[in-house]
């Protein structure tokens, strides 16, 4: 008799944690406001962004087209894997020293981890990490990129 | 005056029309094509759309839009999707049997539209009223497990057999519980031909006037359909993340389109059956007694209520494969044996009994 | 077992390196007879990158991105074991916030693998909704992730002597917000996988594992634990304040798939439980200490072990004075926790095999490095 009783128990059993899981699904669909996913290209005004997502070294220049950045190349010496190239140049200055100044500040887009060691060691905070993420191009060079703007310089320090 | 068209009246009329205008043999041959084509014309559309709607509901099912970018809100997803079955190369491989191979997808989708032949649409609309038309049915539609084992034997490959086999076990073993529930709606009918069972149906549905053994005869025919059609939770064999997929492991391009274009033949034509059997065919809802609603009711035409029906049985079936996960080979086959036809089984007999007594709501 | 001597009857069939359920590129040969399992042999190495050899050209602080990809689901925890490892050299601790501030970190992540783990069992068994639900909450996590540390997968953000940035204004609110929401959707997973009962009789009774074997496999985590071996590393090295939180080390002793199953469904809410005492708690104070430019490690030997989501991860580095190390050494729990298959596997049929691997919870680069 516990057999037969056993034998419905667990076909009532079957039945109502299907049933169960069915309401569930049936649920959601009939309320599509609790829809998660979102139009991508159409969304890009609405998008949300946060400030400190990883996307791209840039070298941040204000409006005299001054930026921050010495040529100490302590980036590139903590850059893990070479993403980044600091070219430097020796001028002249007014006194007659030579001082070395940044040339070109090339960053390898294609090889750069986002893991942020370059920002972080950094000693005069001249680079900071951008949160654009729309990096797909169709050629491949224009991944090289120089970060120094043409004609910008060193700001000079306030005395 | 009648404000609901009757579908009888427009096929009399092109039927004398034609016979007025050609000979009556060419007349009776061109009226055999014609409705051939017809059906099948209706029955790709029906395949077409059920393959929007299911990922449309699957997409609302998981949170989340379902196809939107192929023509407005994704409508035209299933006619791009044929597009590319279309173009691609229907590869065959070097050690296969090359005969059975390509010979398989067809025996597959014949067998689906053979069943389509008894399936009454409206009042008169049918493509051959025989009077044995659900046995037709059941004896036509295990003739596709000849067609899968072919593919998966001809693949000469070891995931297709693992599959077909599998798949055979599984169509074998649910027949017998589905045919037993459509045996006790044939009983309380009388007949077994299919406008007999639905004109039996005229003053209410049999799963509201067979009551207890109808519903329970409903529920396991809406199962081991399920099971039949290889869909989920049943779908072993063709389980994309355990065995790749099965018997149509090798298929591609046209081949392949064909399989799926049989699966959902068969689950329109499963659907149609539980429609018409349980749910009254093309039959409006009637209650006994309340004339207005009965009045109301007859304007919408048959051939509506049909179809309604017919999805409501296919959304069902579409809500079982996005819920429930997958059953193991031998616990499918033990839900079968142990279960389904014990149950059957012993629904027959109670409903013999209720037949016998006149017992009906 | 080699392939030449096989039977009449059996016949190998290769689950291989790309397959939608083996979590990974792993390839696993399988002894079939029919239906039955007889044997098993996995075959690794097609994710291996050199990580403990690319490790001995960089610096220390260097190093530490590349175990974010180990076992990328628990990258916090990989990531806090080589800097606690490299404070245990430098002889300093980390100030009271940091080690909260990675406590909290640790703990979600813990809670967004074992999601991610719950919707891809779903997907193996056959269920696709699960997946997107367990999603959701996920996302909301990726989501406080993206806010404070930068990233959604592969965070930098602990690093010897702290962390990287404090943290967002808006991390407190927003993870007490995922808590609430988590708290309410945890009756889906019950309604979906848990108490189904197709589920139930596919997990029930299926891969046992036994105490002994565990131990002797070198099995930790989830796995050991459920067959009722206590090996949590946040109860006995307790390390970054886990001795001041309090919860319950979750224990089964039935060894199979639903144990392995409640068992990580129960420490998601011991999870959520630690994180509710911290979140009020954050202490104030300095989030970082700032080492050096160049580190350079006292030559000798470190060890340090911690709890990813899979098990117990061990570094050990050598260090012989220079600023590079000489070498680094990475105990991961899914190279022991993959030789599990091996017993489980015997006598089970292959829709078992699914279920196994899916419970087992394996990440295969963390095996292959």
């Amino acid at each position: 008799m516990n057999s037969i009783y056993q034998y419905f128990r667990a076909i009532w059993y079957g039945f109502s944690s299907l049933w169960k899981g069915m309401m569930l699904t049936g649920h959601y669909l009939v309320h599509p406001k609790k829809i998660l996913t979102q139009q991508y290209p159409e969304n890009r005004d609405t998008l949300y962004i946060p400030e400190r997502f990883q996307g791209e070294v840039v070298l941040p220049h204000d409006e005299n087209n001054e930026h921050l950045c010495t040529g100490c190349t302590i980036c590139e010496m903590n850059c893990p894997n070479g993403s980044i190239k600091i070219i430097t140049r020796s001028v002249e200055t007014p006194e007659g020293k030579k001082k070395k100044e940044l040339d070109e500040w090339v960053y390898h887009l294609g090889l750069c981890t986002f893991c942020g060691q370059c920002i972080d060691a950094c000693p005069q905070n001249a680079i900071k990490m951008d949160n654009s993420f729309e990096h797909s191009v169709y050629d491949r060079k224009l991944l090289t990129k120089v970060l120094n703007q043409p004609g910008s310089k060193l700001k000079s320090a306030k005395k | 005056m009648q404000l609901s068209i009757s579908l009888l009246e427009i096929t009399r009329a092109i039927d004398s029309w034609l016979n007025s205008v050609f000979h009556p043999h060419l007349a009776y041959g061109i009226e055999l094509v014609l409705a051939g084509v017809a059906v099948i014309l209706l029955v790709v559309a029906m395949a077409i759309l059920m393959v929007y709607a299911e990922r449309k509901l699957a997409g609302f099912m998981q949170l989340r839009l379902g196809p939107m970018r192929v023509g407005k809100w994704g409508t035209m997803q299933a006619v791009a999707d044929v597009m590319k079955l279309l173009l691609k190369e229907c590869l065959t491989p070097t050690n296969s049997d090359k005969l059975m191979f390509r010979v398989a997808p067809f025996v597959v989708t014949i067998v689906s539209f053979m069943t389509l032949v008894p399936i009454a649409f409206a009042k008169g609309i049918q493509l051959w009223d025989i009077n044995i038309g659900v046995f037709y049915i059941t004896a036509v539609s295990s003739l596709s497990v000849i067609g899968i084992l072919m593919a998966g034997w001809s693949s000469n490959n070891k995931y297709s057999l693992l599959g077909a086999m599998r798949s055979g076990a599984q169509i074998v073993s649910y027949e017998l519980s589905g045919g037993l529930a459509l045996i006790v709606v044939v009983m309380m009918s009388g007949t077994l031909s299919i406008s007999g069972i639905v004109q039996a149906q005229a003053d209410g549905w049999w799963i509201i006037k067979g009551h207890i053994p109808v519903i329970i005869a409903f529920v396991t025919f809406v199962i081991t359909s399920t099971a039949e059609l290889n869909r989920a939770p049943f779908d072993l064999a063709e389980a994309e993340s355990e065995l790749t997929a099965g018997y149509h492991t090798e298929y591609s391009g046209m081949q392949f389109a064909m399989f799926f274009l049989s699966e959902y033949t068969n689950m329109f034509v499963l659907s149609m059956v539980a429609a018409t059997v349980f749910l009254g065919g093309w039959m409006p809802f009637h209650i006994a007694g309340l004339d207005g609603l009965n009045h109301f009711m007859d304007y919408i035409p048959g051939i509506v209520w049909f179809f309604g029906k017919t999805f409501f049985i296919l959304f069902l079936i579409v809500w079982f494969r996005w819920t429930f996960p997958r059953l193991r080979i031998d616990q499918l086959l033990k839900l079968e044996w142990k279960y389904l036809l014990p149950v059957s089984i012993i629904n027959v007999l109670f409903a013999a009994f209720i037949a016998l007594m006149g017992w009906y709501l | 077992m080699e392939t030449n001597d096989i039977k009449h009857d059996e016949f190998v069939i290769n689950v291989g390196p790309q397959h939608p359920s083996t979590h990974g590129v792993l390839r696993l040969e399988l002894w079939l007879d029919g239906e039955e399992i007889i044997d098993s042999k996995p075959h690794l190495g097609y994710i291996h990158r050199g990580i403990e050899k690319m490790s001995e050209a960089l610096g220390y602080k260097q190093f530490i991105y590349l175990t974010s990809r180990m076992d990328y689901l628990s990258a916090h925890i990989n990531n806090q074991a080589c800097s606690l490892a490299i404070e245990k050299g430098l002889q300093i601790e980390a100030p009271a916030r940091a080690q909260v501030i990675r406590v909290l970190m640790a703990e979600l992540t813990r809670l967004a693998s074992h999601q991610l783990w719950w919707g891809a069992l779903g997907l193996d068994l056959g269920a696709v909704s699960p997946f997107f639900y367990a999603f959701r909450e996920r996302e909301m996590i990726l989501e406080i992730f993206e806010e404070t540390c930068g990233s959604r997968l592969t965070m930098n953000y602990i690093t010897p002597g702290g962390v990287v940035n404090d943290l967002h204004p808006d991390f407190v609110r927003k993870v007490k917000v995922l808590i609430e929401q988590l708290k309410g959707n945890l009756h889906e997973y019950y309604q979906l996988l848990t108490g189904n009962v197709i589920f139930q009789a596919r997990t029930r009774g299926v891969g046992i594992l036994s105490a002994e074997d565990a131990v002797s496999l070198g099995c930790t985590g989830p796995v050991a634990r459920a067959s009722g071996v206590k090996c949590d590393v946040r109860k006995l090295h307790p390390y970054d304040g886990y001795d001041k939180v309090e919860f319950k080390e979750v224990l089964n002793d039935k060894g199979d798939n639903f144990a392995r199953y409640w068992l990580r469904i129960e420490e998601m809410k011991q999870s959520i439980y630690i994180i509710e005492q911290l979140i009020d708690n954050i202490p104030e104070g300095s989030y970082r200490e700032k080492l050096k430019g160049i580190v350079k490690l006292p030559a000798g030997e470190y060890y340090q072990r911690v709890e990813t989501a899979r098990g117990e991860l061990g570094v050990y580095l050598v260090s012989d004075g220079k600023k590079e190390p000489y070498r680094v050494r990475f105990r991961t729990p899914n190279f022991s926790n993959l030789n599990a298959l091996r017993p489980m596997m015997k006598g089970a049929k292959i829709g078992d095999m699914v279920s196994m691997m899916a419970t087992l919870d394996l990440i295969i680069p963390d095996i292959d490095r």
